[in-house]
């Protein structure tokens, strides 16, 4: 009886997996029109994507042209180490770090003060043309945006015949002093996208309810109150999820115009992560692959987790997050 | 806000205030836009002796005869456009077809592919792995450098499929089946001509981005025939290495020098011309797809 039930049960169950299995099959089948579309991307994505994460495990090994990825010989974790503790590791490091902290502070209020500023002007003319101005230096090129840095703070430039009216005699070369370097790339960033960042705040404040400031007018709250307790709280929410979400890329230090404004003079201080990957591995003579792959990995590893964090934390103060 | 109740002092104080904080704001932004035109438009003395800040001084053309006669600049103009519109096309296709069928509840094993796109997004291999590859390829001082290995941006993917998910009803795609019509006809026929908006950002955004990169050229091609306008820019603004020969008849080394300054300013305002003359008519695009990507895909 017993065994019989089981034969029983056991005919059930390879049913069941049959029919799973089928309807896999029938599944792929049904929409094999969208696999077909999609065959593509995929592709791409797989090689130009997956295979370098595959690639990276050069940097364990010493990578050697004729040897391929796979056949290069593993030596662990010889190159990080190598990498922690070189001269170069603190200082590269600290500027990275110091390059991300300085964006993310000094770039983070300006496009709020844009906002507000704005959403209280009551001529449309003229809060269209200050969007249109100040949107526009975000579609400059960023060889051209250090084109334009370099220009005005030229020995001979606009900057210090300015300066030069408020006293200064001496001309500064700006470009050629290493205590320089990060204020300049900050002040140009803000300078490029204040405009920009803007307008995430004031689709919020779109979205704060009229009659909120009908009623605060009503009894009689100025501009400063209203902007203080109605319009900040309303784009709070916003703001920390910049805040957050900026902390997700903050080693990404936009590298290409850090590389074009580097130069001997201010390479001790604009020396980032990525510009040493790009220096070490790809400019030099002796192109060191593995140890430059070695450098990039470990940026990716931190990165990757800044981003999982900063979305957790997003998640925490009630946001959707990324995903 | 159409209340009109009379402004209180402080609020009047406020407004004035308000009004200079942007005024100047938008000064500051507008100032070295307006210093470059102008240099651009003044005599190599000027420029060279530092006069120019605000106002063309000695009005002359010179800085753009130059340019019409300094042949790289036109080859790197051909090659950008080339660059431009392949690579456009390519990206659009591309990302249309990855973000339809993710948009697609009934698309078997989505959850994992649309994992497989975003994790994308948060790691990747590094710049030296990639390097490899593209030169194992054999892609490396070839065209194809600057097309191939950046087809596809991620996060247009994640837009588009938004706006799919977010226009296309579902009642469509089961009418259209009833009626016998399969995916590519459904996406080619309905689809398409409701994305109109969203095929105008997303080729926007990868249209600026290829004319204003660099790097993948830096790093990819050997060949100067091949080089994007940008990375003849750099060479001129940044490296400050400019081809004497191509500098015409001013035979002096003063004037030559003068010359070579004068020809940055209006560089900058001609390889800035195409984005920036399209901007004002395809502004509300960008801050639509701003809009749209802030939304969670």
């Amino acid at each position: 009886m017993n065994v019989t039930r089981v034969v029983a049960d056991k005919t059930t169950i390879s049913e069941v997996k049959l029919k799973n299995k089928k309807s896999f099959l029938t599944k792929i089948k049904k929409s094999w029109q969208l696999y077909v579309l999609f065959i593509l991307p995929l592709t791409y994505i797989l090689v130009f994507q997956y295979y370098p994460m595959y690639g990276a495990s050069i940097a364990f090994k010493n990578f050697d042209p004729v040897l391929g990825i796979g056949g290069s010989p593993w030596v662990g974790f010889e190159h990080f180490k190598k990498f922690f503790e070189s001269y170069d590791f603190v200082r590269v490091l600290k500027n990275t770090l110091l390059l991300s902290l300085y964006s993310l502070i000094a770039g983070f209020p300006l496009p709020i003060l844009l906002a507000l500023s704005l959403n209280y002007v009551y001529s449309k003319r003229f809060k269209k043309a200050a969007q249109l101005i100040t949107y526009a230096p975000h579609f400059i090129s960023v060889v051209v945006m250090v084109g334009i840095i370099f220009m005005i703070l030229d020995p001979r430039g606009p900057l210090n015949s300015i300066l030069s009216l408020f006293g200064v005699k001496e001309e500064i070369n700006f470009m050629g002093e290493a205590g320089y370097f990060k204020s300049i790339y900050v002040l140009s960033g803000i300078w490029q996208n204040v405009g920009f960042g803007c307008i995430i705040y004031l689709a919020a404040l779109t979205g704060i309810s009229p009659e909120l400031h009908e009623a605060a007018i009503v009894d009689g709250a100025s501009k400063i109150r209203r902007i203080w307790h109605i319009d900040i709280p309303g784009i709070m929410q916003t703001a920390v999820l910049v805040l957050i979400l900026n902390m997700g890329s903050f080693l990404d230090t936009g590298f290409e115009k850090v590389l074009l404004m580097q130069n001997p003079l201010n390479i001790s201080s604009s020396q980032v992560i990525d510009t040493y990957v790009y220096n070490v591995g790809l400019v030099s003579a002796l192109p060191q692959y593995s140890y430059a792959a070695a450098i990039g990995l470990f940026k990716s590893l931190v990165a990757f987790i800044l981003i999982i964090a900063s979305n957790k934390l997003a998640k925490k103060v009630g946001q959707d997050g990324l995903w | 806000m159409n209340i009109k109740i009379a402004e209180t002092r402080g609020d009047r104080i406020f407004t004035v205030c308000n009004y200079i904080f942007l005024s100047l704001l938008v000064l500051s932004v507008l100032y070295p836009l307006i210093y470059v035109v102008s240099a651009s438009l003044s005599s190599t003395k000027a420029v060279a002796s530092g006069q120019v800040w605000l106002f063309p001084v000695d009005f002359s053309l010179l800085g753009y005869k130059t340019i019409f006669e300094y042949s790289k600049i036109w080859l790197g103009y051909g090659n950008s456009l080339f660059y431009m519109i392949v690579g456009t096309t390519v990206n659009v296709i591309l990302t249309i077809l990855a973000a339809y069928p993710l948009s697609r509840k009934d698309f078997y094993g989505r959850g994992f592919f649309m994992f497989l796109f975003v994790f994308t997004m948060m790691f990747n291999g590094g710049l030296i792995p990639t390097y490899l590859l593209v030169s194992d390829l054999g892609l490396v001082n070839t065209r194809w450098a600057l097309i191939i290995p950046s087809a596809l941006s991620v996060f247009n993917v994640i837009i588009t499929m938004s706006f799919f998910r977010a226009t296309i009803p579902n009642e469509l795609l089961e009418s259209a089946q009833l009626d016998g019509c399969n995916d590519f006809k459904f996406l080619l026929k309905i689809v398409l001509p409701l994305s109109a908006p969203i095929i105008a950002v997303i080729s926007l955004f990868y249209a600026v981005g290829h004319w204003n990169s660099y790097f993948g050229a830096l790093i990819y091609l050997r060949d100067a025939s091949l080089f994007p306008l940008q990375l003849i820019l750099r060479d001129i603004l940044v490296q400050n290495s400019v081809d004497p020969a191509m500098l015409g008849d001013a035979t002096q080394l003063a004037n030559k020098i003068g010359l070579q300054q004068l020809l940055k300013y209006s560089l900058i305002v001609v390889s800035s011309l195409p984005v920036l003359i399209a901007y004002p008519f395809v502004q509300k695009y960008f801050v639509k797809g701003v809009m749209i990507g802030s939304l969670k895909g």
